[in-house]
C-alpha cells in the first residue's frame, strides 16, 4: 500500500491548510503520480482538487511538488519519486493556493506577459512567410518547447521572494526565445526593459529550474545569454 | 514594494559587473596576503610591506572593492528577505534600518582602514 500525504485546503471551510493521509492500493504497478491522484479522487475522496488535462506532459496543467521536487504528475512515475512507500504531494511552492493542489498562477502569467512573448517586427510581412536559415531556426531549439507549467519558476527562491519583480526562469527563457529569434526586431527595447536589478539579475544561477524542468530545458543558460547580450549592448 | 533606489548603481548590469570585478580585486589581494603569510612574518616585515605605496594603494583598492561588493550582496539579501511580503507592513522600515546600519558599518570600516594604512 502506498501511503500518500496530500496537501488539503478549502478556504471556504478550512481555517488553515492541513495534510491528509490516504492508503492507496497500486496493485504493484508503477503508476504515474496523476494516476494515484485519480485513484484517490475516485475511491477515497471526490473533493480532492487538482488541475489536469492532457495527462501526457504536453499541456503543463498538473505541475505539483512531489516528495519535495516540482514536476508534472502525469509523467512522473512512482518509481522515480517514491522512497519507502511514502508520497507527499503539495501544490507548487510560492504561489497562493486557491484550493488543495490548485494555485493562483496570476503572478507567473504577469511575468510572462511582461517579456512580450510574441514576435515583434514592424516591417511589412512578406507574401508567404519570414524566412530563417536552418542555423537561425536551430537557435530556438531548447527555448520554444516550454509549456509554461511553472515547475521552474516555483522552484526558484528568487521568484519566491520577489515574484512581482523577478521575471523568473520561465519568463526569462521566453524572453531569450524572442531575443534569439532572427525575425524579431525589438531586441533593443526588450533588453532595455530587462536591465534593472531585479528582472534578470536576481538569478544567482543555482539551477533549481534546470533540475526540475520536465521538458529538460535550461533556463539558467538562457539567462546567461541574456546577461551577455546586456553586457554587449552596454559596452 | 521593493524598489531599486538603494541599489549600488541602480542598474542590474552595473551591479553585476561591479560585483565580479571587485571579486577579482579581492581574490588578487587575498592571494597576495596568503602568499606573504606563507613566509615568516614578524612585525617588522609586515610593517615594511604596508609602508610601501603600492601596498597602500592596493589595500585601499581592496577595501573599496570589499565595500562595493558587500553592499551589492547585502542589498540583494535585504531585498529578498526584509520585505513587506515576508514581514508584513513593517518590512520596508526594517529593511531601511538594516540598510542604514550596513551602510554606516561599511563606511566606518572604510574610514578605519584608511586611518590604519595611511597614518
Amino acid at each position: 500500500m502506498l501511503q500518500v500525504s496530500l496537501y488539503r485546503y478549502n478556504p471556504e471551510t478550512d481555517d488553515s491548510p492541513f495534510m491528509q493521509d490516504f492508503s492507496v492500493d497500486t496493485r504493484g504497478r508503477d503508476l504515474m503520480v496523476l494516476d494515484v491522484l485519480e485513484l484517490i479522487k475516485a475511491e477515497h475522496d471526490g473533493s480532492v482538487t487538482y488541475r489536469r488535462s492532457c495527462r501526457e506532459g504536453v499541456c503543463g496543467s498538473d505541475g505539483l511538488n512531489m516528495n519535495g521536487k516540482n514536476g508534472l504528475a502525469c509523467i512522473t512515475p512512482l518509481s522515480e519519486t517514491v522512497k519507502g512507500e511514502k508520497l507527499v504531494i503539495r501544490p507548487l511552492p510560492g504561489l497562493p493556493v486557491i484550493r488543495d493542489l490548485v494555485v493562483d498562477m496570476s503572478l507567473f502569467y504577469a511575468q510572462y506577459e511582461k517579456v512580450q512573448p510574441y514576435l515583434q517586427n514592424p516591417t511589412p510581412a512578406p507574401a508567404i512567410e519570414r524566412l530563417q536559415t536552418p542555423e537561425e531556426r536551430a537557435r530556438l531549439d531548447g527555448l520554444y518547447e516550454c509549456i509554461l507549467c511553472a515547475c521552474c519558476s516555483t522552484s526558484c527562491p528568487s521568484f519566491w521572494w520577489n515574484p512581482d519583480r523577478f521575471v523568473g526562469p520561465a519568463g526569462l527563457l521566453q524572453a531569450y526565445r524572442f531575443l534569439a529569434d532572427s525575425r524579431d526586431t525589438a531586441t533593443e527595447d526588450r533588453l532595455a526593459k530587462l536591465d534593472d536589478p531585479f528582472s534578470v539579475f536576481r538569478c544567482h544561477g543555482i539551477q533549481n529550474c534546470v533540475n526540475v524542468c520536465p521538458k529538460g530545458l535550461n533556463p539558467t543558460k538562457a539567462i546567461g545569454h541574456i546577461r551577455t547580450m546586456l553586457l554587449n549592448r552596454a559596452t | 514594494m521593493v524598489t531599486s533606489v538603494t541599489s549600488f548603481s541602480r542598474t542590474g548590469l552595473s551591479d553585476w559587473l561591479i560585483q565580479r570585478v571587485t571579486s577579482l580585486v579581492l581574490l588578487a589581494y587575498f592571494v597576495l596576503i596568503a602568499f606573504q603569510l606563507t613566509g615568516s612574518v614578524d612585525y617588522t616585515s609586515w610593517r615594511a610591506l604596508f609602508d610601501q605605496t603600492w601596498m597602500k594603494v592596493f589595500t585601499l583598492m581592496a577595501a573599496l572593492s570589499l565595500v562595493a561588493h558587500a553592499w551589492i550582496g547585502l542589498w540583494s539579501v535585504f531585498t529578498d528577505y526584509l520585505t513587506e511580503r515576508m514581514l508584513g507592513p513593517v518590512g520596508n522600515v526594517i529593511r531601511l534600518v538594516c540598510q542604514l546600519g550596513a551602510s554606516l558599518s561599511l563606511v566606518g570600516y572604510m574610514i578605519w582602514i584608511i586611518v590604519i594604512v595611511w597614518s
